[in-house]
């Protein structure tokens, strides 16, 4: 029987012959991701379900990136809760410092093609770009998984999208994700998979399969997977005839299938306040703007810091242009490749590796009137300061042309 | 009469041949600093208290957006925009994150003679350049912007006679926390702390830079080193001429005079909650002392030799896990510069977090913010209570090469002790 | 069978974690801390207008965004009875079921019910509302044992033998 890409993962993990979406299942969960915004939670309801050890420390991994650097007296004390659990029940795997949980979980190779990894965070669904099942909870639930290894799932049916082509030059996976969301909706794909295939998404590198997979939640998805292909093996370092069962029949069923072709798509931003609001770049075009974000799990990879460095060498922002590099390696190669001395020279504020603007808890908040253009994944009221800033969406390329005029300019083709 | 560099500044500014302690005068602004500390208070006094509201000169004014940068909430984001929009309507240059102030002004502005008000305590900074810069709040502030000029009262003039060099491993960090201790918190109030000598003329303009910056803390009004070639050598470097070099007169009157031999000083630990709460690194480490964040940055220490002397004690080593370790270049130049020598990369791999360029941990209110209990030991400016977060957290001040070594090691420590 | 009788607070389509609780308030130390910023950036009154055992009607989507659990954990502190919407984000969902909030999906009543009206639940049949009737469904069984063990952290108390 002919079976989907996240059918195959869940069959693989709980040994079963086939499943059909609907079915309640138990997988064994191959890792677990929580950050420091959640770990009180889980720690308290961990000890209040009456456990006494974690099932595997080494599948758990503990990130500190919403509240670093801190800035308020509170947030240390998120700090102190997390290494003290990490401690007492023997926990190695933790970032104090290195960056965004989602970024770190595949580049340090803790979620890997085929696994089923669950995260305190709604965005754990960007390990899908190396063809991992990963999804989003709350932390009641994974402090019963850190007991006990396990979670039931409903397997959710599955929708394919199909991209074929080669993308114009400026337009990016971010235009990507969202024109799928403003299609989807922010509820289309609510319990379902988004599998993702076609000759533009094997051109892509991994990293903009992430920042696709990283927004498939804004349109509800459980996951949103990729076949792992050499590129995933080189970089989540596995061998392809491992990983080569990870794929979706043919044949298996789905529930909506959706095609595109890549010449056709265009520049987009997602427009104040919901993330399935897209319009086309051209439309909105001229709105002024006080400032842009360059950064989060979405759009924060070496990638997209060269497209912005490549579009403001040589000129200076004429707006506050921040930018947050995804991780402590990101930010090392990009110094590396010249790509911080550039931003550096052209006026960008560089912020220490984290979730910065994007969790809106400090970064570059803004007040009533303002409005910012980001490269983060919501938009939502009241995100990134008060309710009446407006928050516009889209590329790295997008953001970094707007920021030399400060207001939203379609970016140039091959830059 | 002789007169001391400070003196000789003032009559400048005054355009009189000769003043004296004491005197009342109403002098002529050279240039006009204000940070987004206070900038939103001032434009809303412009605004409200104003009959004609008016700007002298606004080539004269800077804004610098420096202590809450990017900002944290939406009242300071608010606070921005009033500053934002207040320099674009009166055309007053504004820097936005590009630095913390005084660094700034030394890179773009400061020349050797000017008098310059700025609306934070630490604008004594200039004296590393042979300027008389002094602090004033925002009122003096506002009048000084809508009328170019204000009053001063001439400060008395403290010599520093420095001679010799520092040891190795000692910084002009370790030489400056060693004069506050000897001379106490208010041991200068209202005057000039005037440091002159073969010493003196040894230090690089950064290093100068450190002793200006603190004077304050032992309430100064201004803080003046004697300014020699390598005054004239960094204004060439920075695009500008120095033309008025003041030294004090062999016959001038000083209130006191100190002499320091710079090779008996020793690396220096200022103990919580004032900064002349003196005691030596030989002392503090015995206590093994845990800490739980180290800060290197701030107009005090965030320049590039501080980043270098941190880098050079972390390399190929690891920040213990139980230290957050922040540093916090003193502008984009510094940044750039440690970019290119690699500082950055070394302290990276080391575990560092590197800030944007701004106050950071110092101003203790948006980036870096202790809890409670907490212990920080820091190149920042102030060690009051609270004054980089909970008001129970502690914090020690030290030089740059002091704060990295005990951020290897997890507690209070030396560079020599980590070896 | 269980019925219950509540005041209406009717909100739209797409309520996300971030109005429901903002990031902000998230490193409070307690959800009593943060209850009173719930629905702050959509409605900054109405978390001190809400009374026990009031109703929330909403649209479609509700609860997406985030994984923060304080999302329903909040509503619960604000003694909300349940949330009557059009559809619910899936973590949302997860985390109320396990926090013991109840969520009821409903269609159409969004389009009667005005703020303020009183509606009556009749749990597992239906709700009513000025005289008319309008069906609801009820929980699959995986989820009824959650609920019925009193919430997830019950559920694992009694396997580790606690309870």
């Amino acid at each position: 029987m002919a079976h989907t890409l996240i059918e195959k993962i869940i069959m693989k993990n709980t040994g079963k012959e086939t499943v059909t979406p609907g079915d309640i299942v138990t997988v064994n969960v191959d890792r677990v991701m929580i950050h420091d915004i959640f770990i009180p939670f889980v720690a308290e309801k961990f000890e209040e379900m009456g456990f006494t050890k974690l099932w595997d420390p080494d599948k758990v991994v503990l990130i500190y990136d919403h509240l670093v650097p801190t800035s308020a007296v509170e947030d240390v004390r998120h700090f102190k809760i997390g290494d003290a659990f990490a401690a007492k029940y023997g926990l190695k795997n933790v970032h104090r410092s290195d960056g965004i949980c989602h970024q770190l979980m595949t580049e340090a190779g803790y979620a890997k093609p085929g696994n089923i990894v669950f995260g305190t965070d709604s965005h754990t669904t960007t390990y899908g770009c190396v063809g991992c099942f990963s999804s989003g909870i709350g932390y009641t639930e994974m402090a019963s998984i850190l007991g006990t290894g396990e979670m039931w799932i409903r397997v959710p049916e599955t929708i394919k999208v199909v991209i074929n082509g080669t993308l114009p030059d400026n337009v990016y996976a971010k235009d990507v994700i969202l024109r799928l969301l403003g299609d989807l909706r922010a509820d289309g794909a609510t319990y379902k998979a988004l599998e993702i295939s076609g000759s533009t998404v094997d051109q892509m590198s991994v990293a903009s399969r992430m920042t696709i997979s990283n927004m498939a939640i804004e349109a509800g998805a459980k996951a949103c997977l990729f076949k792992p292909d050499e590129k995933t093996c080189e970089y989540s370092q596995v061998e392809l005839s491992d990983v080569d069962w990870i794929y979706g029949d043919e044949d298996a069923t789905y529930c909506k299938v959706m095609e595109y072709q890549a010449e056709e798509l265009q520049p987009v931003c997602a427009c104040p306040s919901q993330v399935d609001n897209i319009k086309e770049v051209k439309e909105i075009a001229g709105t002024k703007i006080d400032q842009v974000f360059i950064g989060s799990c979405t759009n924060g990879r070496l990638e997209d810091l060269k497209v912005a460095a490549d579009i403001l060498k040589g000129h200076q922002v004429a707006c506050k242009c921040i930018v947050t590099p995804a991780s402590r390696k990101i930010y090392m190669e990009a110094i590396e490749k010249g790509y911080m001395k550039t931003l550096a020279e052209a006026g960008c504020i560089i912020t220490q590796p984290g979730c910065g603007l994007c969790c809106g808890r400090a970064g570059g908040i803004l007040t009533d009137g303002e409005k910012v253009l980001a490269t983060n994944n919501r938009n939502f009221l009241g995100r990134m300061g008060t309710s009446k800033v407006g928050i516009y969406l889209g590329s790295p390329a997008t953001a970094a042309t707007s920021a030399l005029t400060a207001t939203i300019t379609i970016p140039q083709a091959g830059c | 009469m002789g007169m001391t560099i400070g003196e000789k500044i003032i009559a400048r500014a005054a355009g009189v041949e000769e003043v004296k302690p004491n005197d009342i005068h109403t002098v002529t602004l050279d240039r006009m600093m204000s940070n987004d500390g206070t900038t939103h208070l001032t434009v809303d006094m412009y605004h409200n208290q104003l009959k004609h509201p008016h700007i002298a000169d606004k080539d004269k004014v800077v804004f610098i957006m420096d202590h809450n940068v990017p900002a944290e909430n939406p009242k300071t984001a608010e606070a921005h925009k009033k500053m934002r929009n207040f320099a674009k309507e009166n055309g007053i240059k504004l820097y936005e994150g590009q630095g913390v102030c005084h660094q700034i002004m030394m890179e773009d502005y400061v020349c050797p003679g000017e008098l310059i008000f700025g609306a934070d305590s630490h604008t004594t900074t200039y004296g590393a350049l042979g300027a008389f810069g002094t602090g004033v709040g925002c009122t003096d502030f506002l009048y000084a912007m809508t009328t170019g000029t204000s009053w001063v009262m001439v400060p008395e003039t403290i010599r520093f006679n420095l001679h010799g060099k520092l040891r190795e491993g000692v910084y002009a960090r370790d030489l400056i926390l060693t004069i506050i201790g000897d001379i106490g918190a208010n041991g200068a109030n209202y005057k000039i702390m005037e440091f002159a000598g073969d010493g003196a003329h040894g230090l690089s303009i950064d290093e100068r830079i450190v002793l200006c910056n603190l004077t304050v803390e032992a309430g100064a009004k201004a803080g003046i080193v004697d300014p020699d070639e390598k005054v004239v050598e960094y204004c060439k470097q920075h695009g500008r001429e120095a033309v008025h070099m003041y030294h004090s007169d062999e016959d001038a009157t000083f209130a006191a005079v100190y002499e320091y031999d710079l090779d008996k000083i020793e690396p220096v630990v200022v103990r919580p909650d004032f900064v002349d709460n003196f005691a030596t690194l030989r002392e503090v480490k015995e206590e093994k002392i845990a800490i739980d964040q180290a800060f290197v940055g701030s107009c005090n220490n965030g320049r590039l030799c501080d980043l270098r002397a941190a880098a050079e004690v972390v390399k190929g080593k690891k920040i213990a896990d139980t230290v957050r370790f922040l540093v916090a270049p003193a502008s984009k130049d510094v940044y750039i510069q440690a970019l290119e020598e690699g500082i950055i990369t070394t302290l990276m791999e080391a575990g560092a977090m590197i800030m944007n360029a701004n106050c950071s941990v110092c101003w203790g209110s948006c980036q870096g913010v202790i809890g409670e209990n907490e212990v920080l030991i820091s190149t920042g400016t102030r060690n009051f209570k609270g004054r980089s977060g909970h008001p129970s957290s502690k914090v020690y001040m030290a030089s740059a090469a002091t704060v990295a070594a005990s951020a290897v090691a997890g507690y209070i420590t030396g560079a020599a002790d980590i070896q | 069978m269980e019925q219950f009788t509540g005041k209406v607070w009717v909100l739209g389509d797409d309520i996300d974690t971030d109005i429901i609780i903002p990031t902000e308030y998230l490193a409070l130390p307690t959800v009593e801390d943060m209850k009173q910023y719930g629905f702050s950036p959509l409605r900054p009154e109405l978390a001190s207008q809400i009374s026990e055992g009031d109703i929330i009607v909403a649209g479609k989507n509700f609860g997406c965004g985030s994984s923060r659990e304080q999302a329903p954990e909040i509503i619960k502190a604000l003694k909300v009875k349940c949330v009557i919407a059009k559809s619910y984000a899936r973590i949302f969902f997860r985390n109320s079921i396990n926090n013991g909030l109840l969520l009821i999906e409903n269609s159409d009543i969004q389009d009667v019910v005005k703020e303020g009206d009183e509606i009556t639940v009749r749990l597992g049949e239906s709700i009513e509302h000025q005289g008319k009737s309008y069906k609801i469904g009820s929980l699959p069984q995986n989820l009824m044992d959650i609920i019925n063990a009193g919430g997830l952290v019950k559920a694992m108390q009694k396997r580790n033998g606690l309870l």
